[in-house]
């Protein structure tokens, strides 16, 4: 068995509120990526996706656990100190807001050019150049366009700008946070083929954050579901969505809209999240909100098991996966 | 290489066009300019310019109205108040734009350290910045000039040291506001250092409503470079600067003798209002928002 690109061990990220209360943004998270895979990492707002990603993008230190790329702990490095390192050209990034992601005083030549400079340190003009038009083609951004600033450019040619940024340096990992949310959905289709049809070409592996879960469904070869800063269940993709095993997951499922479905058939669900705010460790994250909850989930806290063939949900009672 | 200069060609002739495009499509903004560039030529050629010798007196034409050899009359010495107003702008415009240059660079220079890194630097820079403003700004630039002597110097220390405050609150404010935007962060994962980030990615975009600052504050840093000759701190008699003349001419006001306070009070007015307008045509032209 090849070796992962990514593995997330027990990452840990706590903030402190006031003198003594610490914020769980991120719990014990573990998980792994394989070269060339394509991982959806799918929840709710405030549930630590973006604390995760800004993590793993190593913009944030973790307060514990291990990010290990490509065989080397990188979790150790301080943010600061990344930029420096071999490992900063491998692990790009594409921004949610098209917008608001490019310097509105950069060219479009500028934005993709500046990794390219200052990671890659390509000095000559002509190579430097050469890489930028190369970039643009690969991601259809036609090359009259270059020397526009972003307020000329539309959004989805801007989306292409921040895709061509980010896969200029050539990365094995690159992380999508939502780079489809701020589009029209006639853009959003094409941004996801270019995304798809990049990932077969450069070989690179995907880590897709989103809460529009068909995108997912689309795109991704594994899902990763997180609640309150944990992960409570991940599996192939086809497996999680035609029999979710954990009852957070059942519903944002049933929560996709779909033609022909009227609203109400859906089963909404009630309360509100727990506090991030120091949980109590012996509780389930989704106590107060789960349809299925009993005693036990507030004296022992459910972890992750396997209820499938590399399908695992932090359930009391997880939903098995029928024998196929 | 051949692609290298057609990619840097267009680039100049649309900054060109663009500064041309707002200059013509505001009537306002182009009056400014053509202001502006009438009192530039007047400070740097003004000696040349100027009709008389502004400091030679002649008590023959002592307290002339204005007519055909004195435009502008003469004041109680027999100067030539035109060619007096022509020379003082060189001194008037050196020290405003001396003072605003001190004060801009040092004061974005800070308020982009207070609004990218918050905390203890936000915090004692913004103290700086109250202490300066509790004080009534012009009694300030008083006391600096009184303690540190009457030179040109230390009215230009003065007035850089009053408007401090202005540039260090735009600057944290605008930082402030854009140093979480995606791009900081994508500068971040391009490899950029802050020390690169504040240079190259925020201050650039802070510059618009910092140039609307720099232009008001020229107007004011004349006015208070004219204030304080006015109450005798700063440019001493008998060099001509438009503060002294007008308090020059204050006292023959009453005795009919108008034109010795008028002239030079109408040439700031003129010039501060210049600046006023000047503002607003700079960031237009500044604001890549603007280009069509």
């Amino acid at each position: 068995m090849t070796p992962n690109l990514l593995d997330i061990v027990e990452l840990r990220k706590h903030f402190p509120i006031g003198r003594r209360s610490q914020l769980h943004a991120v719990d014990d998270v573990s998980f792994e990526i394989a070269r060339g895979e394509s991982v959806g990492l799918v929840g709710e707002s405030g549930c630590g996706k973006s604390t995760l990603v800004r993590l793993i993008t190593r913009m944030l230190d973790p307060t514990a656990g291990d990010i290990v790329f490509g065989g080397r702990n990188i979790g150790f490095i301080p943010a600061r100190k990344f930029a420096e390192t071999q490992f900063r050209p491998k692990i790009q990034m594409v921004f949610q807001d098209p917008t608001d992601s490019l310097n509105p005083r950069y060219t479009a030549f500028d934005t993709i050019a500046e990794p390219l400079r200052l990671l890659a340190k390509v000095k000559d003009y002509g190579e430097l150049h050469a890489r930028v038009f190369a970039a643009a083609l690969q991601t259809g951004l036609p090359e009259e366009l270059l020397m526009r600033f972003p307020h000329q450019l539309s959004g989805g040619q801007k989306a292409r700008v921040g895709i061509a940024r980010a896969i200029a340096l050539r990365p094995e990992l690159l992380i999508l946070d939502e780079p489809t949310a701020a589009l029209d959905v006639s853009v959003q289709a094409t941004i996801l083929k270019l995304l798809a049809e990049l990932r077969s070409t450069l070989g690179m592996s995907y880590l897709f954050v989103s809460h529009d879960l068909n995108v997912v469904r689309m795109l991704c070869d594994r899902v990763i579901v997180m609640y309150l800063g944990k992960v409570v269940e991940q599996g192939p993709t086809e497996a999680v969505f035609r029999s979710p095993a954990h009852p957070y997951t059942a519903a944002l499922i049933r929560a996709i809209p779909s033609i022909g479905g009227r609203p109400g058939d859906r089963e909404v669900l009630s309360g509100e999240p727990r506090s991030p705010v120091d949980p109590d460790p012996k509780v389930c994250r989704f106590f107060g909100r789960c349809p299925k909850q009993v005693d036990r989930c507030r004296t022992e806290r459910p972890l992750l098991r396997e209820v499938g063939e590399k399908h695992r949900a932090a359930c009391h009672f997880p939903q098995v996966e029928p024998e196929a | 290489m051949g692609a290298s200069a057609t990619i840097a060609a267009p680039g100049w002739r649309d900054t060109w066009k663009h500064v041309r495009y707002v200059a013509t499509d505001n009537p306002v903004t182009l009056g400014a300019f053509a202001l502006f560039g009438f009192f530039l030529l007047l400070a740097l050629f003004g000696p040349w310019i100027a009709p008389y010798d502004p400091l030679m007196s002649d008590t023959t034409v002592a307290l002339k109205p204005p007519s055909a050899a004195h435009w502008f009359g003469t004041d109680s010495l027999g100067r030539d108040i035109l060619s007096r107003i022509i020379v003082a702008a060189q001194l008037d415009f050196g020290i405003a734009v001396s003072a605003v240059f001190a004060s801009f660079f040092l004061g974005s220079a800070l308020g982009c350290l207070a609004g990218f890194y918050g905390g203890w630097a936000d915090r004692i820079i913004g103290r700086i910045a109250d202490t300066i403003m509790a004080f009534p700004l012009f009694v300030l630039a008083m006391g600096i000039v009184a303690a540190l002597g009457n030179s040109v110097a230390n009215i230009i220390l003065a007035t850089a040291i009053i408007n401090l405050p202005f540039y260090i609150r735009v600057s944290r404010a605008e930082v402030n506001v854009r140093r979480n935007a995606g791009y900081v962060e994508a500068a971040r994962l391009a490899g950029n250092s802050d020390a690169r980030i504040l240079a190259l990615h925020l201050f650039p975009n802070v510059l618009p409503p910092m140039m609307v600052q720099i232009s008001l504050n020229m107007g004011w840093a004349i006015l208070n470079a004219a204030g304080l000759s006015f109450i005798g701190l700063g440019v001493r008699p008998p060099q001509a600067e438009w503060g002294i003349m007008v308090a020059e001419g204050a006292t023959y006001i009453i005795s009919g003798e108008w034109w010795i306070a008028l002239f030079p009070g109408a040439t700031l007015m003129l010039v501060v209002f210049t600046f006023n307008l000047l503002g607003d045509g700079l960031r237009d032209i500044l604001d890549p928002r603007t280009r069509t």
